[in-house]
């Protein structure tokens, strides 16, 4: 079983690829999007998705507006950001809006992989609170 | 422009203030000026005022004392020539109302005589002398009857005249006597003279009518100076006056001149028709003009005064003037400094962090790329130059290390994060960053002095940055000393509001160039190690924290940075 579930949003090519190959060797279920609306779709598609590793900025709809929609759609899915630039606004912004982590590019591999774990364990902790409520609700609701 | 041009050629530049004169010089230059500037302003219309009225009141003053002078004199000499006339009326009338006949009988005459004596006084012989000369009739204490005086040049005179008055001659009673003599020139006794001998006694009673205070001196004259009355100061009768007063025509002047005894005096002169002579009245200057000496002295007196009040008062008031000039400008140029600085680093800092991220994306593919290429090479079995391969990755990967840790410094530099405020004590930081640096202090052989400040006040600032801030200072002075160097470490409190550590440390110093850059980002002099950055950082991060950071350094003999930090640091100093 793999470590978690990624969806790898950055609109560089050639850095996605190597960058989910890479994540995974290291036994990453990983798939990629090159812009906003793809990564929003892909999250459609495969709701398993953990992790969503987001470039702040792309052409097109950019990585704020991007985690802004993922929020919105899927609240439990935990997001990165990965940035070249380190300006205040953007991060902050972007811990604003709920994402996990703010890493700046090029990142160290250890490092992405240690957060990215992190942020599916926070994930998969949230879902069991969610299922030990529901499951509360049910059993209350049958004396 | 030109307006201000023709104002320079007017003061010769004198007004002018040039930024151009290197500063040391510029302030006491300025000042020299303002005060020179102010005090001539000031004294010379004071002087200007001084002057015209000392002369004004001198001008005034003298008319004032010269004009009673003048009617005194004047009066007084009326009072003569009245009394002098009066007598010489009598004569007249004598002659004119009395025949020949009875002139020249003895007993009439000496009636006439008494009659005068009594009614005028002062008569001490009277005479009537014939066309010939002859005195027929002779009323008074000598034997003169019958005496000739067709040859004596008085006789002569009254011929040519009518009237003749004398000088002053002793006679023979050794007294001071004036003859009088009054020609008939009508009827029968046509050419006759009568003559008569009066003593000066009226004359001084006259002058001692003057009521003259004892320093005054009045008399008569005659014009060869010999004194016909007897003064107070300047002779007896018949002395010669021993000041040269001349006069002109009739009339009365009043002059000023200095006697024998070196006493300036005024002289007031009044002359007579006939008899030649003159009545002097002389007072010393001293004392009429003693009320405007007092004046002199006060005026004198309240002019040097105010002229030291008000170089005084100029002085103090450009001194304090010129001071917060200085101070004005030192602040300016400060602030100008800062201020040129901070822009410098935010430009420099914008430009830092747009690069940085155009180089990170490229630096993160060949990151990715280099890695999956290691990644794989891993995963597969051994191939022919595995090793290489493996290798040159590897330095593909550190190389992009090295990039992403200049990049990621340039980013920091740019970096405006909000300060995280907690409770710290500034010892603390120092020995935690000491901490760092311990091993190579040890294997240097580098004598570290700490000298903490006992009484540290907690501050409330950013931990890690300031740890930041030490290390960077701290790194600067190890690379700066030798082996078994010395850097010392104080710590202490500035003043109720700050606190302040300063780090010292022997080495080779820096040029006073060098200090001028050296919190300039990409300033460097350690060539190929650094980025210039660090000092930079560290301004940047004091002044984020409300705090100074001020270099001393000498060539040489070492260098001293000394960070002062507020006890509590601003909260939001974001951009």
């Amino acid at each position: 079983m793999a470590i978690a579930n990624v969806l790898l949003v950055d609109d560089e090519v050639s850095f996605v690829e190597s960058m989910a190959e890479r994540l995974t060797i290291r036994n990453l279920e990983t798939v990629s999007a090159l812009n906003g609306e793809e990564a929003l779709a892909q999250l459609e598609i495969k709701p398993d998705i953990e992790v969503v590793l987001l470039d702040v900025k792309m052409p097109g709809m950019d990585g704020i507006e991007v985690l802004r929609q993922i929020k919105k759609k899927h609240p439990l899915v935990e997001v990165i950001m990965l940035s070249g630039q380190a300006t205040v606004e953007s991060a902050i912004e972007g811990m604003k809006l709920g994402a996990f982590d703010y890493l700046l590019k090029p990142c160290e591999m250890d490092q992405l992989i240690s957060k990215v774990k992190e942020a599916a364990a926070k994930k998969r902790k949230h879902e069991e609170k969610i299922i030990e409520a529901r499951v509360k609700e049910i059993t209350s609701r049958r004396p | 422009m030109k307006l201000k041009e023709r104002w320079r050629s007017i003061t010769g530049g004198f007004l002018s203030f040039s930024d151009e004169i290197p500063a040391p010089e510029r302030y006491p230059l300025l000042r020299r000026k303002i005060v020179i500037l102010m005090i001539i302003v000031t004294v010379s219309p004071l002087s200007f005022m001084a002057i015209i009225n000392y002369h004004q009141y001198r001008t005034s003053l003298n008319s004032e004392i010269k004009n009673p002078l003048y009617l005194q004199a004047d009066s007084t000499k009326h009072t003569i020539e009245i009394f002098l006339e009066q007598l010489l009326a009598a004569m007249q009338f004598i002659i004119s109302a009395y025949s020949g006949e009875e002139l020249s009988h003895e007993q009439t005459l000496k009636r006439i005589f008494f009659v005068l004596k009594r009614e005028i006084g002062g008569f001490v012989d009277l005479g009537v002398i014939d066309t010939n000369g002859i005195q027929v009739s002779y009323a008074g204490p000598y034997d003169l009857l019958g005496k000739n005086y067709s040859q004596q040049s008085w006789f002569q005179e009254t011929k040519i005249r009518g009237v003749y008055i004398s000088d002053v001659f002793m006679g023979y009673r050794k007294y001071p006597h004036i003859s009088l003599a009054v020609m008939h020139q009508a009827g029968a006794l046509d050419g006759w003279i009568i003559r008569a001998t009066i003593d000066t006694n009226k004359f001084n009673e006259i002058i001692a009518s003057m009521g003259l205070d004892p320093e005054s001196d009045a008399f008569l004259v005659n014009s060869q100076g010999i004194l016909q009355t007897q003064s107070k100061f300047y002779g007896e009768v018949l002395d010669p006056l021993p000041i040269s007063v001349h006069w002109s025509g009739f009339g009365t002047h009043v002059f000023e001149t200095s006697d024998p005894q070196g006493r300036d005096i005024l002289v007031a002169t009044a002359h007579f028709g006939q008899p030649d002579h003159a009545l002097v009245l002389i007072k010393p200057r001293s004392e009429v003009l003693k009320s405007w000496y007092t004046l002199k002295s006060e005026i004198f007196y309240i002019f040097f005064v105010s002229v030291g009040v008000i170089v005084l008062i100029i002085f103090t008031l450009t001194g304090i003037l010129v001071k917060r000039i200085r101070e004005a400008d030192e602040h300016r140029e400060t602030a100008f400094r800062e201020l040129q600085h901070s822009h410098k680093l935010s430009s420099i800092g914008r430009l830092a962090a747009g690069v940085a991220h155009e180089v990170n994306n490229p630096l993160a593919i060949i990151n990715e790329s280099a890695g999956l290429l290691q990644d794989l090479i891993g995963h597969s079995g051994e191939f022919q130059k595995r090793t290489k391969f493996l290798e040159l990755t590897d330095s593909i990967i550190q190389s992009v290390q090295r990039c992403r840790e200049v990049t990621h410094r340039l980013l920091g530099f740019a970096r405006r994060l909000e300060v995280k405020s907690e409770k710290l004590d500034l010892n603390r930081v120092l020995k935690d960053v000491l901490g760092f640096l311990e091993r190579e202090a040890i294997n240097r052989n580098i004598d570290i002095q700490l000298q903490l400040a006992d009484d540290m006040k907690p501050i409330f600032s950013d931990q890690g940055q300031l740890q930041q801030v030490f290390l960077n200072i701290l790194t600067n002075a190890f690379a700066a000393v030798k082996d078994y160097g010395r850097i010392s470490i104080t710590s202490w409190v500035e003043d109720s509001d700050t606190v302040a550590a300063s780090i010292e440390d022997n080495g080779i110093g820096m040029s006073k160039e060098t200090l001028k850059h050296i919190f300039d980002p990409f300033f460097t002099t350690k060539k190929e190690y650094g980025t210039g950055l660090g000092l930079s950082i560290t301004y940047g991060i004091i002044k984020k924290l409300g705090g100074n950071l001020k270099a001393f350094s000498e060539e040489g003999k070492g260098t001293i940075f000394t960070v002062y930090l507020p006890l509590e640091a601003p909260q939001d100093n974001g951009r």
